[in-house]
């Protein structure tokens, strides 16, 4: 039965034109990057480079495929959320809306195979949507721009890497982006548990992160014991893989953290929609 | 021959919050009944139907389906049963046979495309099966969801307002086809329908119930017949003598001549016959002999009581 429903929220998913507009607006938010990158890139990286000039000459393709990638990653990894938000926070509490989770659960299927079948669908909805955008900023923007050694400014300096050692970090990178963005796809599930609208998990989800967000960004004492437990603290972790040494305690912390709100999260899901009155 | 009770509701309550939708109801439902669900506005009707089906999770009482506990076996249950609660809700952006293929893959059954298609052949959708959903009329929604009920061939089959939206023929097609499921196929059907007319030409059996309470249980004909109906008589002669007779049978009974070849009295339904008998061997010659209660008077009666 959970194989079957599944089955049943793919197709759902296919035939929603708002999972679409994930894929759509990613497309498009890439090609202007790329595009804007290909007109004026070299002004771009000049200003980035130019603090380091005095001391350093830099030779060969900088622009490259690789620095691309990197580039539309950090750009984008923060309104993806909204992306994957879109389409998971209204599994459940859209079909509420719609009236057709009590048409669904008057069938012999268990409330946790719903949730479950909700969540796997989530599960792939969300990989496809972060192997587009690996497929966009690192085949297309290689493609585009040629491939070369990657330059990246971390809070620590300038960190070089040489090309024949950048795809295994950027696969690992795009493996932690996927349980962030899964991350943002069950709390969204876990909100729309509780909801009888589409509007009010997204809404709820985004305004989670905003505020888990600007909590990690205050300088104050008072939330330093917080901060290392906000799942938000660990979004950007995927960017210690352009590190030199790559940080692996930091990374599998963020890894143990980022799983537990995942379970927390699909938890919650399941307690309260197994209790929840179908009143809709 | 005792019945076999394929639904027993026992002393049902639910709240939502201090608010008590069902305070206690109670019915047995038995194979092959088809089984009038009745109550006015906010009796406590879809609420006693979401517990049926597990939609709400009562706060006390017991529901037992097929002989079993539902909220101990609720899927082994589910799948012997076809429901449309309040009104049959689709995916707007799939086509009808989509949803049917949607439905099917959870009812719990071997569904083919072969017993998809023949199910919208007998709701009369065959050849719009390909469009969407969001732009089939009500009634043509209310098809479907009877379709999505029927499926996977249930043993009983539970119908909230089936026939709301359904033009006069549809009304009859749906009358038609909760008669056929019943006495071709030996099928239950629960219905509940504010068209009571529609309910005393298909139910052997009701309750009804009101502010979250049973009020009466029984056989639709022994509980109309049980009560007094205002008869109404038509002579081919002068009513006043036919009155002085029927004054003479039945003393406790005010005749009313209510015009110079008809009169009107309320009696009980079972005794309709003999008094026609006694008017007919003492001459007189009955045009016409009209109940005029129907179970809306019955209805009204019992829930304003």
């Amino acid at each position: 039965m959970l194989w079957n429903n599944t089955y049943n929220e793919f197709i759902k998913i296919l035939a929603k034109p708002r999972s679409y507009i994930g894929l759509a607006a990613l497309t498009l938010l890439i090609l202007i990057i790329l595009f804007a990158m290909k007109a004026d890139g070299r002004m771009y990286i000049s200003f980035v480079t130019a603090s380091f000039e005095q001391t350093l000459s830099f030779n060969g393709n900088i622009l490259n495929g690789n620095l691309i990638a990197f580039i539309i990653l950090q750009m984008l990894i923060v309104h993806i959320p909204l992306l994957v938000a879109l389409v998971t926070g209204d599994l459940l509490s859209g079909e509420a809306a719609m009236g057709t989770l009590r048409m669904l659960l008057t069938k012999p299927i268990s409330r946790s195979q719903v949730v479950f079948s909700k969540l796997i669908a989530a599960a792939v909805y969300t990989f496809i949507l972060v192997i587009w955008l690996g497929f966009l900023a690192l085949v297309v923007g290689r493609w585009v721009f040629g491939t070369g050694d990657l330059i990246v400014l971390n809070s620590d300096g300038l960190v070089i890497l040489n090309y024949q050692d950048i795809l295994w970090r950027y696969g690992l990178a795009f493996l932690v982006a996927y349980l962030a963005l899964m991350t943002i796809a069950t709390l969204s599930i876990a909100f729309s548990a509780f909801a009888d609208n589409s509007i009010g998990p997204i809404v709820s989800t985004m305004a989670v992160i905003i505020l888990f967000t600007i909590i990690g960004t205050l300088d104050v004492s008072v939330f330093d014991h917080v901060k290392p437990w906000l799942f938000t603290t660990h979004m950007a972790s995927w960017r210690s893989f352009f590190s030199d040494p790559v940080p692996w305690a930091a990374i599998w912390d963020s890894i143990w953290i980022l799983l537990a709100h995942n379970i927390l999260f699909v938890a919650v899901a399941v307690f309260k929609f197994k209790r929840k009155d179908i009143t809709s | 021959m005792e019945q076999q009770a394929i639904i027993e509701v026992k002393g049902l309550q639910k709240s939502f919050g201090s608010f008590e939708a069902v305070k206690n109801v109670s019915f047995t439902v038995n194979k092959g009944d088809v089984f009038g669900f009745l109550g006015p506005n906010g009796a406590g009707k879809s609420t006693t139907m979401r517990c049926m089906l597990s939609l709400i999770k009562p706060n006390a009482g017991d529901i037992r389906i097929f002989e079993k506990n539902l909220f101990e076996e609720r899927n082994a249950i589910l799948a012997k049963v076809g429901s449309i609660v309040e009104k049959p809700d689709f995916y707007k952006y799939l086509s009808a046979l989509k949803n049917l293929e949607i439905f099917a893959r959870v009812s719990g059954a071997q569904v083919s495309q072969k017993d998809i298609y023949e199910t919208l052949d007998f709701v009369g959708l065959l050849g719009r099966e390909k469009d969407r959903v969001g732009g089939f009329s009500h009634g043509m929604r209310q098809r479907l969801g009877i379709a999505q009920t029927l499926l996977h061939q249930p043993e009983l089959i539970i119908l909230d307002e089936p026939t709301t939206g359904l033009d006069p023929q549809g009304i009859v097609e749906v009358r038609d086809l909760i008669l056929r499921l019943k006495n071709e196929q030996n099928k239950t059907v629960i219905l509940s329908s504010h068209q009571l007319a529609e309910i005393e030409l298909v139910a052997n059996r009701m309750v009804i119930i009101n502010k979250g309470q049973t009020i009466i249980e029984g056989s639709v004909a022994e509980l109309m017949n049980a009560q007094e109906t205002l008869l109404h008589i038509e002579l081919a002669q002068n009513s006043q003598g036919a009155a002085a007779l029927i004054q003479e049978i039945l003393p406790q009974v005010k005749v009313q001549v209510s015009s110079p070849k008809t009169l009107e009295l309320n009696i009980e339904k079972k005794r309709i016959s003999n008094l026609n008998n006694k008017l007919v061997q003492a001459g007189f010659e009955v045009v016409a002999l009209e109940p005029k209660r129907k179970l809306e008077d019955f209805f009204i009666q019992m829930t304003q009581a």
